[in-house]
This record gives C-alpha cells, sequence and structure tokens, in this order.
C-alpha cells in the first residue's frame, strides 16, 4: 500500500488524496545518491558488526580493527550523503573508495589463499567508485548556482514614484499599533539630556 | 486536481490528487488563480520541519476565486469573489484573534493536541505546513478549501493583477534599519522600511543579484563574503550599532567557513542535535545598539544553540518576533498598492505553470537563474 495512503488516516475526510503520483523534484543523480547513502549505511553496519568475519573472508586477518573504523567512516560519510549537502558525503564516499582500493590490493597477492574473494570485493569497490564518481559530477551539475549572479535587478525598486520620492511616504499615514510600536524600549526610555 | 505534494526529503511531485470538498459551514473553495513558492517551503523541502506526512499538499501564498461557500460563510464570501488567503487560518472570535494576534488564534489548530505538546501552546493552523499547525492542505493546486473562510480571506478588487496582489498573503511591515537576508522577504521588508522613513535601510546578503534588487529601492548593501557585517554596520552607525535589526533568513543561514558557526550549525543538524543554524541571530544580538530592538521574522524551528543570552541581557535588547500577523496589515497594504506607493509584483523573476512546480522548488533552493521569487498558475 503506497505511503500516502498510510498518512491519510492523519487527514480529514475533505482532504485531498494522492490519486496518481507525477513528476518528482528528485533527479537522476539525486536518486543515485541516495541509493548510495544508503548503501553506506549497510556496508557501515556490516564492517562495525562483523568485521572479524569480513577480514577472514578476504584474508586479510590481522586488518580486523582497521575494517571496523571503516564501518565508523561508512556512517560518517553516509550521513552527508544522505543530507542535503550531498556533494559533500559522495566527495568523502570517493576518499573511501581510494582507501578501500588500498586496503584490498595487498589481498590480491598470489600467496593469499583468500584471493578470489579479495578480487570480487575490489572489483564491487571500484564499480561503487564509479557511481560515486557519476553522483558527484551529477549532483554537482543537476544544482549549480548557474547564471544568477549575472542577473542584475536595479530596475526592479517596487516603488512606483522612485526611491528617493518614496522615502518616508507612509510614515503620515500609518498607524503603528500600541504592541507594535518601537519606542518605550531601554534606549528610548527617557529622552536623552542635553549634552 | 492537480497539487504539489510532499513526499519526503527533496521529493516534491506534480500529482493528482482528490478535489477537496465542503466540510463545515464555514469553509469556501476557491478556485487558485496563482500561488507562490515562499522561503518557508524550502525548510519543508529540506525535511526540517517536523510532522510533515507524505501526501501533505504544499503552498500557503494563494489567491483565487470563490467557487463554493458553505452555509455559514455565505454572509462574507460569495461565488465569483477574488480573494487572497492569507497563509493563517483566523477564527476572527477568540481571545487572540480579537486582540489582532491572527496567527496564534486558539480555534483553528485542528490538531490542537499535538501543537500544545510541540510548542506548549499551540498555534494557529496554517496552510500547507506541518501537522503541528493543523496539517491543512496547502495552495500550491488547482483548488484550496479554506476553513473559516469567512475571515480568513482579503477580498482584493478586479482591475488589478494577480502579481501585485499575491503576496498580501505573508507580508510583515518593518521599521528598521539593518535587514539580514535578500530574499523575497528581506526585499518586502526593506520597501517597507523605506516608506516608513527609516534614515538608512542596511541590506545584508552574498548574492549580487539580489543585492541589486535591494540598492534598487535605496538600501545600502554590505556583501558578508566580501566584508565584514560588524565592521561595516558599525561604520555606518558612528561605531554604535544599528538601533533596529530585522531577521528575514531564519534558520537555514549561508553555509561557509568564513563563519565557523554554520558549519558547526549544519554538521549538528545532520546528526539532528539542533534543529537551526541560528548565525544571524548572534550576529544582530552581537552588532545590535545597546537598548535596540531584534526583530525575527525569519522562520526558526525548533532548539538552538549558542544564543548569547549575556550580550542580550546586559545591552538591554528588546526581542520581537512572530509569524506574521497577515490581516492586520492587509487593509493598509492593499490600500498602498492601490495608491501606486509600492508594487509588490518586482519581486517575482519567475512565472511558470504549476506543472513545472517541482523542478521551481530546485531552481528556488538552488537560486539558479537568479530566481528570488516563483509564481505559480494553474
Ligand atoms: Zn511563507
Ligand atoms: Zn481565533
Amino acid at each position: 500500500m503506497p505511503l500516502t495512503n498510510v498518512t491519510g488516516v492523519a487527514r480529514s475526510e475533505g482532504d485531498p488524496r494522492v490519486q496518481r503520483k507525477g513528476p518528482s523534484s528528485l533527479t537522476g543523480p539525486d536518486r543515485l545518491a541516495r541509493a548510495l547513502g544508503w548503501f553506506s549505511v549497510g556496508l557501515g553496519l556490516a564492517e562495525l558488526a562483523a568485521p572479524g568475519r569480513l577480514a577472514r573472508a578476504l584474508g586479510l586477518d590481522d586488518k580486523e580493527g582497521l575494517i571496523r573504523a571503516y564501518g565508523a567512516r561508512e556512517l560518517a560519510s553516509a550521513v552527508p550523503t544522505l543530507s542535503i549537502d550531498k556533494p559533500i558525503g559522495l566527495a568523502a564516499r570517493i576518499g573511501g573508495d581510494a582507501l578501500d582500493l588500498a586496503t584490498l590490493a595487498p589481498a590480491l597477492h598470489r600467496d593469499n589463499p583468500k584471493r578470489h574473494n579479495a578480487a570480487i570485493a575490489a572489483a564491487l569497490v571500484a564499480g561503487i567508485t564509479l557511481l560515486d564518481i557519476a553522483a558527484f559530477k551529477g549532483v554537482k551539475a543537476a544544482h549549480r548556482r548557474d547564471g544568477g549572479a549575472a542577473r542584475d535587478y536595479s530596475d526592479r525598486s517596487g516603488l512606483p514614484r522612485g526611491a528617493a520620492a518614496s522615502r518616508g511616504l507612509a510614515r503620515k499615514d500609518f498607524d503603528i499599533p500600541p504592541d507594535y510600536r518601537a519606542e518605550g524600549t531601554v534606549a528610548d526610555a527617557i529622552p536623552a539630556l542635553p549634552s | 486536481m492537480k497539487a504539489l505534494v510532499w513526499h519526503g526529503k527533496e521529493d516534491i511531485r506534480y500529482d493528482t490528487v482528490s478535489d477537496p470538498a465542503i466540510e463545515h459551514p464555514r469553509d469556501a473553495i476557491i478556485k487558485v488563480t496563482s500561488c507562490a513558492i515562499c522561503g518557508s517551503d524550502l525548510h519543508l523541502f529540506h525535511n526540517l520541519v517536523p510532522a510533515m506526512l507524505p501526501g501533505d499538499i504544499m503552498g500557503h501564498e494563494t489567491m483565487g476565486e470563490v467557487v463554493e461557500v458553505g452555509s455559514d460563510a455565505k454572509g462574507s464570501l460569495k461565488k465569483g469573489d477574488r480573494v487572497v488567503i492569507p497563509f493563517t487560518i483566523q477564527c476572527g472570535e477568540c481571545d487572540q484573534c480579537r486582540r489582532g494576534n491572527f496567527s496564534v488564534c486558539e480555534r483553528t489548530n485542528r490538531k490542537k493536541a499535538l501543537g500544545d505538546k510541540a510548542f506548549g501552546h499551540a498555534t494557529a493552523g496554517l496552510f500547507g505546513y506541518t501537522h503541528l499547525t493543523g496539517g491543512y492542505p496547502g495552495g500550491q493546486a488547482e483548488y484550496l478549501r479554506v476553513p473559516f473562510a469567512d475571515t480568513t480571506h482579503i477580498k482584493v478588487p478586479g482591475g488589478i493583477d494577480d502579481e501585485k496582489l499575491l503576496f498580501l498573503s505573508d507580508i510583515q511591515p518593518g521599521d528598521t534599519v539593518a535587514v539580514w537576508g535578500c530574499g523575497p522577504v528581506g526585499q518586502m521588508t526593506i520597501r517597507s522600511a523605506i516608506l516608513l522613513g527609516a534614515e538608512q535601510v542596511i541590506a545584508i546578503d552574498h548574492l549580487p543579484e539580489r543585492l541589486s534588487m535591494a540598492a534598487a529601492a535605496g538600501a545600502i548593501t554590505i556583501d558578508f563574503m566580501q566584508e565584514s557585517v560588524v565592521d561595516r554596520l558599525n561604520a555606518l552607525t558612528d561605531g554604535k550599532g544599528p538601533h533596529k535589526c530585522i531577521d528575514a533568513v531564519g534558520t537555514e543561514s549561508h553555509v561557509d567557513f568564513g563563519q565557523p558557526d554554520t558549519v558547526l550549525d549544519r554538521a549538528k543538524q545532520m546528526l539532528m542535535a539542533e534543529n537551526d543554524r541560528p548565525h544571524v541571530l548572534r550576529e544582530m544580538i552581537y552588532v545590535c545598539r545597546p537598548g535596540g530592538v531584534i526583530s525575527i521574522i525569519g522562520v526558526y524551528l525548533g532548539l538552538v544553540d549558542k544564543i548569547p543570552m549575556g550580550q542580550a541581557m546586559n545591552k538591554g535588547l528588546t526581542f520581537r518576533m512572530a509569524q506574521a500577523h497577515v490581516p492586520r496589515w492587509t487593509g493598509d497594504l492593499l490600500r498602498r498598492i492601490e495608491d501606486g506607493q509600492i508594487d509588490p509584483s518586482f519581486v517575482i523573476t519567475h512565472k511558470v505553470d504549476l506543472s513545472k512546480g517541482p523542478e521551481m522548488y530546485a531552481t528556488f533552493r538552488d537560486k539558479a537563474d537568479g530566481c528570488v521569487k516563483v509564481m505559480l498558475q494553474p
């Protein structure tokens, strides 16, 4: 059942309900980044919960502590990746991918009996790295502040009589309600004494 | 009908939804002719406001034509009336409404128990906002049900464009000197201050196009990425600081290593250890003239850290803040629009079809394409 039907219980009878979903503000890169963020959460939890099993499976028996630390790193990069500041999280993930590959490299050596597992893991990390880079570039491109600074709004005064002629125009007939008066504050309570 | 619907963080969709219906004799249904995206909609877009639910319809700046009127609202509304709908729903009868404090109306929040828990005492029902304020469907849609419609509307004459009238739904006059933030609210604040005859109006932002819009109305501008706000404000006031400071930024202040507190706040926000980034508030308290007034119209959401209460107390500052009590000002503003003293349409940089809503949320958030204010038309 769609989520919007579940949340319908919080609505009154006359409130409009979603019948058919339309196009979303989320772009492809936004969705990819979100998926990578959740992937980070999953991997991070696995690395934190079972670093020993992962180390043995990859033939990196002495690296249990390091893998646990990488778990924390994954979670730390997941937080910004899932936030609206995705580029920060994705950049952190790309750095983390490089660390992962560097850690896996020695396990690919001929005398590691688990080198096939390590090779699969390295290939996975390489694939994820490409996705991270694609998401980073995509998100950056989708949310550029294109051409904004070049705009000049000097002709938009909003004051039909001109800025100078409008100064104080409302002064004479605007009645500031008593509870909005800014006089009577500490600074103005006592008129300044002549110096 | 079509509507812009909240589905989650950064996920606004142009959905097909069922049509609203009269539920209560004081209701009315309006056919929306224009609506706008507000800066506070971006807080919802970023999922910083608690108690939003997937399926909520966005929008609290709306105007249109009355198409259906409940039996108890017939005295003050009829089919065909052209109305601007304020973002606050007001009963017009409770203690607060009678004092003009419409944004804290005691009767219109239909989820009062939830609001009481969250705020100590519930505030008014709001359109297109969180369930803490009633979870009323908003006006970024083809039709809108207006509860308490006999008191929740501003009748406007024909012959004036929607562009000039739409923002009656969401502005408040200010009478100040220094204005932080040159978004739509900041721009209106600057014009109000000029019209009310402020000696000097100083506008603070970092986007050149928004600063150019502020300067167009006669404001002195400060680009906080280029120079020290505190130094410049002091220089402009003989070292004494502005007497009045207005925060038109609110919870999502610009994050930059040049203002290290914003980076720390952003990190805490991501870890859900803090709701808001109150950089502007800290800066205002610091630079404000002793005995001065701090005024907050930019939206804050929840818990803030490291507010220098010591400075505020010892300097004897006065704090003013509220969601705008819209109908208190609309009569006066409408008259000034008709009289040609102000034309709020200057702020609209993008006018598009409602179906473009989802992408316009991203454009507005990214401040791309010189976007200051988006007007949507179903
Ligand atoms: Zn608003
Ligand atoms: Zn009331």
